[in-house]
């Protein structure tokens, strides 16, 4: 299925041939196990096995935590102590599954950062990456719905809010919340529902992954050069890759177990660091909590959303212009939606030419300094909406729209790129080919 | 140099140990108690464990309830531990009123604690998680990180705390606190020096017998902290070791590659 030429499966013995010609599922799996692999990819290439084991963590810890689960206004939160208390192994279930979520958003923002540096989303890969970024807004539609399941006060005021995004539409909005909710107000009919697009949506990500698999093993995998794999022979191809099983599988569990080492440490000595006291409180229509926050992994959105209030002259413009009908409430909402849709447009966005951001002497900065911003909206988003937090927010959110629509399309144009090597194979040799003679190789940086 | 590091030095005890008076975050005052279940391999002390809940039942049961809590779980090893028979007697002092019946009967260990008997006293089941002790500073969670996140601590200071100033508003009594936040709590003192006597003549002040009832409260909040820690331990053990394995199997099997890369 790759388009590098490789060896492919041949069936030997006669009931390998008798299936084969039924069914050819051994080819497949060969095919997708020995993809020729760009053999320079460096430690950010680890995240692909990460997020596969956390998104199978999750559906199997799921599928048990719902054997004990309840899912009724009235039951919910019970039924999640009688997990934490009665169920043989239920507090680690339980902590893994929320803790594992916290997992899955940190690798994927990884992951997304690697491809984000190294242009992986450049063609011929931007369907790879239309597919993972659907792949990720299912992920935060799964995670919303899920953290409403324990039914906290940060669950029911969470829900309150984030539906709440949906009634600013104008026109439509107030009646399209009222059927997100199916009522008046976040009850018992919202916990159902989101119940059963919680244990949904998991495989409907599980089957865009292989998609996003799929997609790229047509295209094959980018590598931090962003020089293609030679293709013209077999041959030439062997220079530059190697085949997935066993190089990369067992790179990549090494690396797994490392990450996982640190993940049992936080589930074990520390499972509630990341999340919010107000969750071990029952939902309470009539108490509002002081500060209502999501889980950290939804803050630069928040911050983004928060950031535009009426007191900013843009958004009076807008609101000038449209007669009204974009008002702060509802130029939030587009500006957070807006700033994950700049991000999936991404390969159509930045003009460059090189896709590798090693290459790239200025996009580096800017890159940098978008990974900062995303941080510190990250920790403005957690803070109260007021003072020097909102403008922090706004300044942050300005910076994210800036570098998709600005910055990225300008450096294309204005950028002087560095020579990149001919080949992977020259990348390669001479990264481990210098190391050998002990000098220091300005080019020897394999975890950049 | 030297100097920058012996303040950051400074600076970090300052955030872990130094917590002794107040740093609470926020304006409160909470005072870092160490408790013997705190650290990785932190466990619970069933005697505190014992004295906590015959504070608990003496005093905050009056109003508060523990209603997530099953009454067997006092048997439970790493918990109160109370022999079966203590745990009968226990169960059966509080009245329940039977689904099936509909008729009121003691309560039985399978039974939960009865909730809460004062409308505006919340439940304590999970007080000592749905609290916070130790925030900030400026939303960075350092000291949650180094400290602890301190909802027993948090419970042992609102116990203390009480300045012995209050006031009249608005129809009720309010009484000032230190570790509350906004200060004003409805909650009366509730503790006095040896005003629960324990059977083992431990300390009865009001400081022992807020510890003694947080680190109660924390059990009944956490009740598999011991096993989870347990756990977590072992889990990072096998992987750690799996990791090295790992490494070792990486390293050999990408050796050819990296030397034919040498040899060119």
């Amino acid at each position: 299925m790759a388009g590098i030429p490789h060896d492919h499966y041949e069936p030997k013995s006669a009931t390998e041939k008798w299936l084969h010609s039924r069914l050819p599922i051994a080819a497949l799996i060969y095919d997708t196990i020995m993809i020729p692999t760009p053999k320079n990819l460096n430690w950010m290439w680890i995240w692909g096995i990460v997020l596969t084991f956390c998104l199978v963590m999750q559906i199997v810890t799921g599928i048990v935590l719902v054997m004990h689960y309840t899912p009724h206004a009235d039951m919910a939160f019970a039924s999640v102590e009688h997990i934490m208390r009665n169920v043989n192994g239920g507090h680690m279930l339980r902590y893994i599954h929320q803790n594992g979520a916290m997992l899955f958003f940190a690798a994927v923002y990884l992951h997304i950062f690697r491809g984000l540096y190294y242009g992986s989303y450049k063609a011929p890969r931007e369907v790879t990456w239309i597919i993972g970024m659907l792949i990720y807004l299912a992920m935060m539609a799964t995670a919303f719905m899920g953290y409403v399941l324990p039914w906290g006060q940060m669950s029911f005021w969470g829900a309150t809010v984030i539906t709440g995004l949906f009634g600013a539409i104008p026109g439509i909005g107030p009646t399209l919340q009222e059927w997100l909710l199916g009522g008046p107000a976040v009850d018992n009919a919202t916990l159902t529902r989101f119940f059963s697009l919680h244990y949904l949506l998991p495989f409907v990500i599980l089957g865009l992954v292989i998609v996003h698999i799929w997609a790229f093993h047509t295209t094959g995998n980018n590598n931090p050069t962003g020089v293609e794999v030679r293709r013209a022979s077999k041959a030439e191809a062997a220079k530059d890759t190697l085949p997935f099983w066993p190089y990369f599988v067992i790179k990549d569990l090494f690396a797994l177990a490392v990450i996982l080492a640190i993940f049992f440490a936080i589930v074990g000595f520390m499972p509630n660091f990341l999340g919010h006291p107000d969750n071990y409180i029952e939902a309470n229509p009539l108490v509002t909590p002081a500060h209502i926050v999501p889980e950290w992994y939804f803050l630069p959105f928040y911050a983004i959303l928060r950031a535009f209030t009426a007191d900013v002259w843009v958004v009076q413009l807008v609101n000038f212009v449209t007669f009204g009908i974009i008002d702060a409430k509802f130029f939030g909402v587009l500006a957070m939606f807006g700033s994950i849709l700049v991000l999936a447009l991404v390969p159509w966005l930045d003009t460059s030419s090189v896709r590798s951001g090693r290459y790239r002497p200025m996009f580096k900065w800017w890159f940098w300094l978008f990974v900062v911003n995303f941080v510190v909206l990250t920790w403005a988003g957690g803070r109260p909406a007021e003072g020097i937090y909102a403008t922090i927010s706004l300044i942050g959110s300005a910076y994210w729209f800036a570098y998709f629509l600005v910055i990225l399309p300008l450096l294309g144009v204005l950028e002087k790129p560095l020579p990149q090597p001919a080949t992977i194979e020259e990348d390669f040799y001479a990264h481990y080919g210098s190391a050998a003679h002990g000098g220091a190789a300005p080019q020897a940086t394999p975890a950049e | 140099m030297i100097r920058k590091l012996t303040l950051a030095a400074a600076a970090a005890l300052a955030l872990t140990s130094g917590g002794a008076e107040a740093a609470g975050g926020e304006g409160r005052e909470i005072t870092n108690y160490s408790f013997s279940f705190e650290g990785p391999f932190g466990r619970f002390d069933t005697n505190q464990l014992q004295r906590g809940l015959q504070v608990y039942t003496e005093v905050c049961s009056a109003c508060h309830g523990l209603r997530y809590v099953p009454i067997r779980t006092l048997a439970d090893p790493g918990g109160p531990q109370l022999p079966a028979d203590q745990v009968r007697a226990y169960a059966a002092q509080f009245e329940i009123e039977d689904p099936a019946t509909g008729d009121f009967r003691p309560r039985t260990p399978t039974d939960h604690f009865p909730g809460s008997s004062l409308e505006n006293a919340p439940d304590l089941s999970l007080m000592a998680k749905a609290r916070v002790g130790f925030e900030g500073p400026y939303g960075l969670a350092l000291r949650p990180l180094f400290m602890g996140i301190g909802g027993p601590e948090y419970i042992a200071s609102l116990l203390t705390h009480y300045t012995g100033e209050d006031k009249f508003e608005a129809g009720s009594m309010f009484y000032e606190n230190t570790a509350f936040p906004g200060r004003w709590i409805a909650m009366a003192p509730p503790l006095s020096d040896g005003q629960v006597e324990f059977a083992d003549g431990s300390p009865n002040d009001v400081e022992a017998m807020a510890q003694d009832v947080a680190a109660f409260l924390m059990w009944a909040a956490e009740p598999k902290m011991m096993a989870r820690k347990q756990t977590g331990f072992t889990a990072v053990l096998i992987l750690t070791l799996l990791s090295v394995l790992l490494y070792l199997t990486n390293k050999r099997l990408w050796a050819p590659v990296k030397a034919r890369a040498r040899q060119a």
